[in-house]
Order: C-alpha cells, then structure tokens, then sequence
C-alpha cells in the first residue's frame, strides 16, 4: 500500500510498504478513506519530537471501512464504516474504566521511555513517535487499528466523511477543552489560538452555554473563520495588547475561563532538557515559548479556570504560580479521552447543531501529503486544515 | 557446580519450539499472532532501560570521557598554570591552579578506578565543579580580571557541570537492586486490574511464564513443583536449569528456586495483595541470580541485560497486558527480540518478516 512516511526534518515521502496485518486478536484492519494532517504532525515533521524512526508511518486522524476484523471483536464485522479515535486504548484497565482513555495503562508498549521523560506514560498513539509506542500511522491507504472494540465509532452511511472525521481528535480535543471550563450561563470564554482545535474549541464553548467567546492569533485567515464560522469576537495580538484588551472587554474582571490552545513545540530528551535547563537557570537567561500560557494565566478572572489543550513535551520556566495561587485559579489538562466524547458529538452533528467540515480549507490525494505538510507549516495558501484521500 | 550445557539452537529446533507454543494457544496469548522478531529486521535497539533513556547517552562511555578529560585538564593546569589563567581571564594565583589541577588527576584516576559504575567518582567531579564556579565567582568579584574571559570559562564549566550532574545521576539512578556477593536481588511491583485469585492462578501454571516474560524459551512442568526452564541466550544459544516451588500459599505467594546443576542460581518468588478500595491486586516480585564466572557469567549478564530490575519491570507489565487485555500488546515499530525491547520502523512488517517471525520468534 501507499504511505506518507517520515524521514526527517521537513522530509515526508509517501511510499509503498507493506499492507498492514492483524497482530492481535483485538485489532481490525481499516480501509481509510478520509484521512488528515493535524497541528502536532508538525512537531514531528519539523523535528521537534524524539523517538522518530526514519520509515515511520504518520498520522492519526483518520477513518473509513473495516475490511478485516480480528476473532475477539465482537461488537464489529466487516464493511462497518468508522471513525478511529487517535487514542489507542484497551478499555480494560483502571484509567479506561474511569474514561480517562488517553491514560491507558496497557497500550505503550515504550511506556518505560515515556516513565523516564514524564514520570508515568500515556497512552500509546497512532503514527506518533516511538514515545507513544511506535505505531503505525494513519495517512496511508490501510492501517491497523489496535483495541477496534473500542477505538472506532461507527458513523451511519450517508454521513459525508468530511462532517464526521473530525470525531477521531480534533472536534472531541476542542470540545474537551470547553468542558474542562466549566462553563455557566453567561460566562465569557477566551481561546488562545484558532488554528483548527481552537475553533472546535470556540464552537463548543457556545455549545455548552457561553455567552460570549473571544479567540485570540495572529494570522488573519484563522481569526476571519473564528468570526465568521465559530461566531467569536476575535483578537490579533500582534496588533493590539491581549491582557488590555480582554479587560477592557470584560470590565476589568477578565474571561471566567482561558483556554490554551497553541501548547509549546515538543523537544529534547530529559538529560538534554534538564542540562539546558540548569544552564539557563544558572546563566538567569529564559526561554519565551509558553507564552500562551502565561498570558492565559495573567489573564484569567480571579476564581477562574485555565483549560490546557494545547500540547506541551517538557520543561517551561517563568510560570507565573504567584498569579496562579493568590487569585485561586484552576487548571485543568490532558490530551483528550475521545471515546468518552464522540458519541454525543456524532448526535450533535446529526441534529444539525455543528457542522465540523468549517475548517477544511485544503483536500489532496496522499500522494501530496509532503506538499500539504510544507503549506501547512509555513501557513501558506491561508492553510488551516488539510484533508488527504487516499 | 554448574555444569554448562549451552547449546545452539538450530533452526529446526527453533520451529518446534514455535510450533508447540501454538498448540497451546488456548491461553488468551493468542500464538497465531505474527510479531517481528526476527533479528534481520532493520532494527535498532533500545535495550529497555539502559542508562541514558531517550537521548541514548551511555553513562559509562560518558564517565570515561570525563575521566580523561580530568586527567587532561588536570594535567595542563599543573604544568601550564599561566596558560589557563590566561584563559580563564584571571591573573596570577598559579598555586591555586596548579592545585585545581592535582585535584582533577584525582577525579580522573578516581573515575578510572572505581570499575564500570563510577558514580560516586563523578559526583566528586560535580562537587569540584562547584569548586570551580566559586574561584571564579571570586574572580568576577576581583578588579584585575577579565570579565569577558571569566564569563566565557564559567560557561564552560556550567556545562562541563551540567554533564557531570547528568552522568553522575544515571550512574546512581535505577538500582534499588542490589549487587552483593556477585549476586543480583531485584525487587519490582505492579498493580493490575484483577483479583488475586486470577492472578495467582496463572502464574501458578509456569508453562505460562514465557508469555509475558520474554527471555524465557520455555518453562515445562516436569513432576509435582518441579518445572526446567529454558532460556535465551545471545546467538542463539540458550542457558538451562530445574527449578523447584518453595513455598506455595494459594491467592498470596508462590516462591521458586533452582536446584542443583542449573546454568545459573536462582530464586524467585510473586506475592498477590488486594490493593486499597479494591482496586485491583499489588503484584509484587523479587528474583535473584547467583551468575557463574567466566564464559556462562558473561552469557547471562548480558542475559539479564544490564539493568535486570528494567528486565523485570517489563515482564510485570507484559504479565499485566496479558491479565487486563488478554495478550501482550504488540506494535509494529516495537517489537520484541531475544528478549528485548527493540525498535524498527513503525510499518506493517512484510509477508517474509512475518514468517520468520512465526518460525523463530515469540510475540
């Protein structure tokens, strides 16, 4: 079959390689016929993320039609037409019991390299380094799909692939981080990028009961599609100052809940991160990567919630936990429990309250997925989100 | 004594092995599973554990680095104590150099001498850092140095420290196993979402031992708590013993150890405790190797691997993939081979890469 592979800084080939296997008797083999590159691809395709084997397969949003079933999925059969949540997860252990799915004890099978770098591992994921367990992605014309019992959703034929792809991450990681802010009515949410996570992000936030939602960037596509398609008062902060901004909008209290929606580019290994960040600390020097969540925190309105989902790999310094502690903030995070989300947003999406294909701007065969990747990077041709058919 | 029986395994033997191993594949380690162990495979190893985690920095080569780049420096500063003033922009204090010096030929020769885990000897180079950074602190403070030079040569040792503080730390890091007397005790525990009963239960069977521990060949029950164990060995080979149960409390404990003749001394033993609020069971297991000298020594340190506790904790997690989800969970850029975890491009193994593994490998 046709893969897109990687094999380095900004260099993906979409190549043959062998049509994937049943390896478990839980796994089920996908025919794919809608698949897409995410943000945190580029980690990966700009170099940013350790564990990378030249060959490996990306991507992780992705769906299309079970052709082959493994003996012990009982609840699938052949020719069902799926969504695959990116999250690999067994539905078995503790955390998968709790719905915590992206906390899977048993699907990293590198959890010890994730234990040496976080403490604990998460869950293993598709297309995504060796971190989370080496598995084969999905932009490619098949792909196996570990635990299919419980990492696909079936989508009802007549449903264009385009209206349900989004349920395998970025629709459910927007949604998510709405949740987490607990919103009530008349509350005012602000959303710290508007890539294609921070729109789901916008969207959902008015789902659960928002009043007034703010969305902050600085690439003016992003900020015309928060307005026009998710309905946000928008931002651009390389014209205008977020914090006097917000407060000004707010009456000086500031949004009841800030959502991080950028995270911070992945890198470095845990001896070269803590060696650079002795030195750093030492030399009093600083790095400004988290500056999305810092402003998010400053931001916030005493009491208030700060809702992590954008991705972050390692190290930040500079955390503003004065702010944070005296003025009694809540954060909440993680990458997000698909399962526990798609099905009510599949409902959602058939009773016509969303339509989530808003963010596509870009569809292409996989054969110019190394061309989607290097537009979507240098965020030319206003790309904000790209669609491969394989 | 032990006698050494180590034996090439030809391939057909390798096939019965993989063959019996699918007739009982009425276990929920499903045999008909393909994996690529086979060791042609484009891999790259990351032993599981080894010092250095992702980065791949082997500490020992490193502390040998800084061993001679001690003896170098050291070396320098007593014979050229100027030079290096000059360097580090200070003036004078060619005594204190020359001190600084005879103090770094110690750490070197103290690094060199300490063995292949000189952890202790690196830690003495961090407190000597420490040495260095306030000398030149002092210097900074002094009106006759040059700032400039003092800035460049504190960056320098900061990050001379930092490495120092790196290799040290994975020098000391991992081993709550202890190695006393040539022996080896390591002790790890896992917490599985099971009841002691079924955990106990299929431990008990040892023919099972070999599906979640992975430099096992075979475990074959051959009387009433008597079993012979098969293991792998690099090459091919494969290191034999006979094994007894000491003490068997059912739903609690199961303790083993090999009898006499075995390749290598052993003991083992599991324990199973309901964990708090019922959550699951503790699964707590302690093993000890007692390696023989020479030529079998060697085969099993390297069969134990080199952190055996990370060899341990790997197993305990199969045994928990096993229990939980009903086999190991399988990757296909992580695969398993002889033993270890070992990486290779994550894309579906081909049709010959599957077949050998089914003929040689285990998943």
């Amino acid at each position: 079959m046709r893969a897109n592979c990687w094999y380095g800084k900004q260099d993906v080939r979409v190549e043959q390689v062998p049509d994937p296997k049943i390896l478990n008797r839980r796994d089920a083999i996908v025919k794919i016929t809608s698949t897409a590159i995410c943000g945190s691809d580029l980690h990966l395709y700009n170099g940013f993320m350790p564990t990378m084997q030249k060959g490996d397969i990306l991507g992780h949003e992705f769906m299309g039609e079970l052709v082959e079933v493994g003996p012990d999925v009982k609840n699938r059969k052949v020719g069902d037409r799926v969504v695959v949540s990116f999250p690999i997860s067994c539905g078995n252990c503790f955390f998968c019991q709790q719905q915590l799915f992206t906390l899977c004890e048993n699907s990293n099978p590198n959890a010890w390299m994730a234990e040496k770098m976080f403490g604990h591992s998460p869950c293993g994921i598709y297309g995504y380094s060796h971190l989370t367990g080496g598995y084969a992605g999905g932009q490619a014309e098949y792909a196996r799909v570990p635990f299919a019992d419980v990492g696909t959703l079936k989508v009802p034929e007549g449903m264009p692939d385009e209206q349900v792809l989004f349920l395998s991450d970025i629709f459910p990681t927007g949604y998510m981080g709405a949740e987490m802010c607990d919103i009530k009515q008349g509350d005012t949410i602000a959303v710290w990028g508007c890539g294609p996570v921070g729109q789901f992000a916008i969207a959902s936030a008015y789902l659960l009961g928002a009043e007034r939602v703010i969305g902050i960037d600085r690439f003016p596509e992003r900020l015309t599609m928060a307005r026009e398609k998710a309905k946000a008062e928008t931002i651009n902060y390389e014209e205008t100052n977020v914090y006097d901004a917000l407060m000004e909008m707010t009456g000086g209290r500031g949004p009841d809940a800030c959502i991080d929606a950028v995270g911070l580019e992945a890198h470095g290994g845990h001896g070269i991160v803590y060696a650079y960040d002795r030195a750093k600390q030492a030399l009093m020097s600083e790095t400004d990567r988290p500056i999305a969540l810092r402003e998010a925190i400053m931001c916030c309105r005493n009491g208030g919630t700060v809702s992590v989902i954008g991705v972050y790999g390692g190290l930040i310094d500079k955390f503003p936990m004065g702010s944070f502690m005296n003025r009694s903030l809540t954060m909440k995070t993680g990458q997000c429990h698909v399962q526990r989300y798609w099905g009510q947003l599949l409902e959602r999406i058939e009773r016509g309250e969303i339509d989530p294909s808003f963010v596509i701007t870009h569809r292409m065969g996989l054969e110019d997925a190394p061309h989607g990747f290097d537009i979507f990077t240098n965020k030319e041709d206003d790309c904000i989100k790209i669609v491969l058919k394989p | 004594m032990a006698t050494a029986t180590k034996k090439q395994a030809q391939g057909g033997q390798r096939q019965g092995n993989a063959g019996q191993q699918s007739a009982q594949s009425s276990s929920p380690d499903s045999r008909q599973t393909g994996q690529t162990t086979d060791g042609t495979l484009p891999a790259i190893r990351h032993h599981a554990g080894q010092s250095g985690g992702l980065m791949n920095i082997n500490a020992e080569q490193l502390a040998r680095g800084l061993g001679w780049f001690s003896i170098g420096l050291g070396l320098a500063e007593l014979l050229a104590p100027r030079g290096i003033a000059k360097v580090a922009g200070v003036r004078g204090h060619t005594g204190l150099i020359r001190l600084f010096g005879l103090r770094e030929i110690f750490h070197g020769i103290g690094i060199f001498s300490q063995g292949r885990r000189p952890a202790a000897a690196v830690w003495a180079r961090v407190a000597g850092d420490a040495l260095d950074l306030a000398a030149l602190g002092g210097a900074f403070a002094s009106p006759r140095s040059d700032k400039a030079r003092v800035a460049f040569a504190t960056a320098n040792v900061l990050a001379v420290t930092a490495l120092d503080v790196i290799c040290a730390q994975q020098l000391s890091s991992g081993n709550s196993d202890s190695t006393a007397g040539g022996g080896t005790t390591v002790r790890k525990s896992l917490i599985i979402n099971r009841s002691p009963e079924e955990l106990y239960s299929y431990w008990r069977n040892f023919e099972n031992l070999p599906r979640f521990m992975h430099h096992l060949e075979s475990v074959r029950v051959t009387g009433e708590g008597r079993s012979h164990w098969v293991a792998k060995a690099p090459a091919g080979s494969s290191v034999e013993w006979d094994a007894e149960i000491v003490e068997d409390r059912p739903n609690e404990l199961i303790s083993w150890r090999s009898l006499e003749g075995a390749d290598v001394d052993n003991s083992g033993s599991v324990r199973f405790e309901t964990a708090p609020g019922g959550r699951g069971t503790i699964v707590r297991v302690e093993m000890q190797y007692n390696p023989p000298g020479g030529v079998i020594g060697a085969v099993v340190a390297k069969l134990f691997g080199e952190e055996p506790g990370q060899q341990a904790q790997e197993s305990l997690r199969c045994f928990k993939q096993v229990m939980e989800t009903g086999e190991v969970v399988l990757s296909e850029g992580t695969v398993w081979d002889n033993g270890y975890l070992t990486q290779r491009p994550a894309q579906p193994p081909s049709g010959a890469e599957l077949g050998a593994a089914r003929a040689g490998g285990r998943a």
